[in-house]
């Protein structure tokens, strides 16, 4: 991309804000995405605006129904000229207007008829989302997408509760952006060119201004060598030896002509993160459970990048890692002095450098294999070595047959009878309802009283096909008597997305997450 | 804290809907003939307004003039015109609300187009305020959004005290402190008891890249913006002397020539300040962090990074604010409506790992120098200085003051002991910070004034002598 404010282009001046979450990459993987919506409802087209404004590349609208006043009446993206009209027409006008990078397309047309001509219409999209789609639709697309390997995202509100679910086989994500990541500094292990590096400096024999200078991780380092010789190379293990070791520094603070300690707030530093500085360098489980993958042992000319990758992160581990992930190469910010602290930044960073050519030559030699050549970056992977995630969500088909229900997730929360478990149980038996009735309960203020008792009946039956022991409070029928109904972040593979369902509660402003 | 609102706007409410019976408007199913309404329109609406319900409030009746009153009656000031705003309006049009006025200082630039998506490109330059309320009006018949290409202190008790309620969709913490002062200058009090009738409640909500929070604040009632200034991270400031001699990081580079170099050199000319929208400016910082980072062999530097340091840019997407602006929107919904029992008191969402939220009751500060009516304790020797009072000011975390003015009653007088923000006066009143407080003439027990930009009102405190 241009640096200079000239070449700056307008997309990037209009994306400024969220390149600085996702990068240029990221906006690319948006750019290249065509996401479809099923039924342009209000809840559809808030979220297509929020797929339309930052970019994604083309959206398609799929809708048979045509506009109401009701519709027009909750809905942003549809004005009253539009009231008789196609809805995925209505829509997709409204919103292409938001943003002229963005490609909208509709198709007048129900799904269910899609499903009936044309299956394959579907497999084309990176995304499909749902909206406001009855049980047997909902479960029919369901199967479509998970064979053709397209995540799909199914929403549903209804009166203050918002649901979503998320099915994706298998998702994977590089950066993962924690927020509260470890630092990977190898002090426990230090390879040879920090050592050789520590090694350099002679702290007993420093001038004040260098001493005081001095980054803390040299400091740690330096007194962990102390610590070895009088403890038989034992890394400080339990709170009484991080505190004799962080007294251990803390007398190797520089004193006056009185014996009054200097101020040295780079020692000061490494007394405050000895805590942190001293866990044994090890790759998280998560990142061991991608490691160990049964499902891409054996890499093929089809295998996706992320597991070659990942198979190549593995030999690293097992030959020139001896057990470690590729350095990562980044350092804190600390006290010291421009020339230590980059010194010691530049060690890390071509440490991490040297691990990241030997795992591309991994990579190069396990596509050499199945006959491919190497053409996609891998630096970006080994920066991210530690924060690697997958993501695998169940099919809907699962969730709903009787044998793989999720029994334990479901009675568990239902022990609170108010958990937002129950509002899942109740959007489930409203699509029972629906299926009995042909329309959802209460839509007419007449029919409130008598549908309390139908969907009560539904509940039941619910409960007792899946073998649910649990009580389902009446006032919660009434409630759903009364009304009448994570895009980006698969698309860029960055941040990790929800698995596999959410429940948002807006009368309480509560949400919960669960795995169904 | 519920039970006694809900009596107190049911009253405005009730009162309200007396004079539109009085003024003999016919109420068609749906809304008024007069007013653009078509069949069904307020459908989704009805269904909450018009049925009850087990989890409504307990003093909730079901009407069809709740809805009337949402259309008729109640006034909804929108403070802030940006992605909270857009998201904001679009809610409060969409349930109902037709009185909106919306205030903001801005004008429209390019990269607000990613998630405020009331702007066209072609608005760029024009103020927030007014594009947002042409495009809502013209959007969502029969809304009537009035904009004020303002800011926020210009006006006083006299247009605040006429909207029901208060929702903040804001970018400062200094502009959340001072509008929630000004609430609490409404507040009246009755022998010391609070007459609830004064409250106006305030809906704020923040976000910040995936991050975000909505907090529902009844004034003198729940706790307020500056009971819960700690929750707010620190703003971070590089220390002057890495900045200065010891660069490390990039950052360390753009400050450098941010703060030191530009004001040395001036290069676009004598007073002319920098000015981190203008290309030209960013592109001469740009260069210059460049040659200085060469210089210790830092790397890292980009145009990108160069603009984000010296405008303290926040990541923004459209996503965050949508959700921010929905969980207020249905705040405001139900406290207008009754209807449900509202936030109490603070919701925190985050959707970096998967999608999470965390609500909470934010407690009131006992000594809250916004909302306690306490005058709040300074502590201090007699023999410390005023630079002293003034460094505990800014820098405590329950203060946070930018740049207090003290003033001090004494033999009947006023005297200001510092102020900052007249230039004549700060040079006047300058010696003062190097005298002792017995050498001012402070008196144990002396009350002292302190005005600041974070609040409307001055804020009282008590001097108690150490020693």
């Amino acid at each position: 991309m241009a640096q200079s404010a000239a070449g700056k282009s307008n997309k990037e001046q209009k994306y400024d804000r969220q390149l600085r979450l996702w990068g240029d990459h990221g906006q690319e993987a948006l750019e290249n995405a065509h996401v479809c919506l099923i039924n342009a409802t209000a809840t559809g087209t808030e979220i297509l605006k929020n797929l339309v404004l930052p970019g994604i590349g083309a959206f398609t609208i799929v809708d048979g129904h045509k506009v109401t006043g009701e519709d027009v009446g909750n809905n942003f993206f549809l004005s009253i000229s539009s009231i008789g009209k196609n809805r995925a027409q209505a829509a997709t006008e409204l919103l292409q207007e938001l943003n002229s990078d963005v490609s909208g397309n509709f198709v007048e047309e129900s799904p269910d008829k899609l499903l009936d001509n044309d299956p394959e219409f579907f497999h084309r999209f990176s995304l499909v989302i749902g909206v406001q789609l009855i049980e047997s639709t909902c479960l029919r697309l369901a199967g479509v997408l998970w064979n053709a390997g397209v995540p799909f995202l199914v929403c549903k509100t209804y009166g203050l509760v918002g649901y979503m679910r998320l099915a994706v086989k298998e998702h994977t994500v590089v950066e993962s952006h924690p927020d509260n990541a470890l630092e990977d500094l190898r002090l426990d292990q230090p390879f040879a060119e920090l050592k050789n590096h520590i090694q350099s400096y002679d702290l007993d024999n420093m001038d004040k201004k260098d001493h005081s200078h001095t980054p803390w991780i040299i400091v740690v380092a330096k007194y962990l060598e102390k610590w070895y010789n009088e403890h038989n190379y034992q890394l400080p293990k339990n709170y009484k030896e991080k505190e004799a070791f962080r007294q251990l520094i803390r007398e190797g603070i520089l004193k006056n002509e009185n014996g009054v300690a200097e101020d040295e707030e780079n020692f000061e530093e490494a007394i405050k993160n000895v805590n942190t500085a001293l866990n044994p360098t090890k790759i998280p489980s998560t990142v061991q459970d991608i490691l160990n993958a049964e499902g891409w042992k054996n890499i093929t000319a089809q295998t996706p990048a992320f597991w070659v990758m990942a198979r190549a992160v593995k030999e690293f581990v097992e030959n020139e890692g001896e057990g470690k992930l590729p350095v990562r190469g980044t350092i804190p910010d600390m006290i010291a002095d421009s020339e230590k602290f980059i010194n010691l930044q530049n060690v890390y960073r071509e440490k991490a450098m040297q691990d990241a050519s030997v795992v591309s030559k991994h990579v190069e030699s396990l596509l050499q294999s199945v006959g491919k050549v190497c053409v996609y970056k891998s630096k970006k992977k080994c920066k991210n070595a530690a924060f690697l995630r997958v993501v695998r969500c169940r099919s809907l088909a699962d969730e709903c047959s009787v044998e793989l229900v999720n029994k334990d997730e479901i009675t568990s929360c239902m022990d609170n009878p108010d958990s937002e478990m129950v509002l899942y149980l109740m959007l489930r038996s409203v699509d029972r309802f629906f299926q009995q009735h042909s329309r959802y309960p209460g839509v007419y203020n007449y029919q409130v009283e008598e549908d309390i008792g139908k969907l009560k009946l539904c509940v039941n039956s619910l409960l007792q096909e899946y073998g649910l022991n649990v009580n389902v409070k009446d006032d919660y029928i009434h409630e759903f008597c009364r009304y009448g109904a994570n895009a980006i972040k698969m698309i860029t593979h960055q941040f990790v997305p929800f698995n596999n369902t959410f429940i948002y509660n807006a009368m309480s402003q509560t949400s919960a997450t669960f795995q169904l | 804290m519920n039970l006694l609102l809900f009596s107190l706007f049911r009253e405005k409410k009730r009162r309200r809907i007396e004079e539109l019976a009085q003024s003999q408007k016919k109420a068609v199913d749906g809304g008024n003939e007069d007013s653009q309404d078509w069949d069904g329109r307020w459908n989704h609406v009805k269904k909450f307004l018009e049925r009850s319900g087990p989890f409504t409030h307990p003093d909730f009746e079901p009407s069809t003039e709740s809805l009337q009153f949402l259309l008729e009656s109640c006034k909804i000031l929108v403070i802030g015109a940006g992605g909270l705003g857009c998201e904001l309006l679009k809610n409060l049009a969409l349930s109902g609300f037709r009185k909106i006025h919306i205030v903001d200082m801005d004008t429209i630039d390019v990269s607000n187009l990613n998630r405020q998506f009331l702007f066209r490109p072609k608005d760029v330059g024009r103020p927030k305020a007014d594009v947002a309320a042409d495009f809502i009006n013209s959007r969502v018949p029969g809304c009537n959004v009035v904009p004020h290409f303002k800011k926020i202190q210009v006006f006083d008790e006299s247009f605040y005290r006429q909207f029901h309620i208060i929702v903040c969709g804001l970018d400062s913490i200094i502009a959340r402190r001072w509008i929630n002062g000004m609430l609490m200058s409404l507040l009246i009090y009755e022998g010391g008891v609070l007459d609830t009738s004064t409250i106006i409640p305030l809906i704020d909500g923040g976000t910040e890249g995936f991050k975000g929070n909505a907090r529902v604040v009844l004034p003198g009632m729940t706790a307020c913006i500056d009971c819960t200034l700690e929750l707010y991270p620190p703003q971070i400031n590089f220390p002057m002397c890495t900045i200065a001699t010891m660069p490390r990081l990039p950052e360390h580079c753009i400050e450098y020539v941010h703060i030191l170099q530009w004001p040395k050199e001036k290069p676009f000319g004598d007073g002319v300040a920098l000015d981190g929208d203008d290309p030209q400016h960013i592109q001469w910082v740009f260069q210059r962090s460049q040659e200085r980072a060469a210089q210790f062999n830092i790397t890292g530097v980009t145009y990108r990074l160069t603009q984000g340091v010296v405008k303290r840019i926040i990541p923004a997407v459209a996503s965050t604010n949508a959700v921010i602006a929905a969980a207020c929107a249905s705040e405001v919904f139900k406290i207008a409506s009754s209807t449900y029992i509202p936030l109490n008191n603070y919701l925190v969402f985050n959707d970096v790992d998967g999608l999470y939220t965390y609500t909470f009751e934010a407690e009131r500060k006992e000594n809250c120098s916004a909302c306690s009516q306490v005058p709040h304790d300074l502590q201090f020797p007699s023999s410390a200085k005023l630079q002293d009072v003034l460094d505990y000011l800014i820098e405590s975390t329950a203060l946070q003051m930018k740049s207090p003015a003290i003033t001090a009653t004494m033999e009947g007088k006023n005297k200001t002991l510092y102020l900052q923000t007249v230039a004549s006066i700060e040079e006047r009143t300058r010696p003062n910070l190097c005298r002792t407080l017995k050498e001012l003439g402070l008196t144990d027990g002396q009350e002292l004034a302190v005005a600041d930009v974070t609040t409307p009102q001055t804020v009282l405190f008590r001097l108690n002598y150490t020693s």
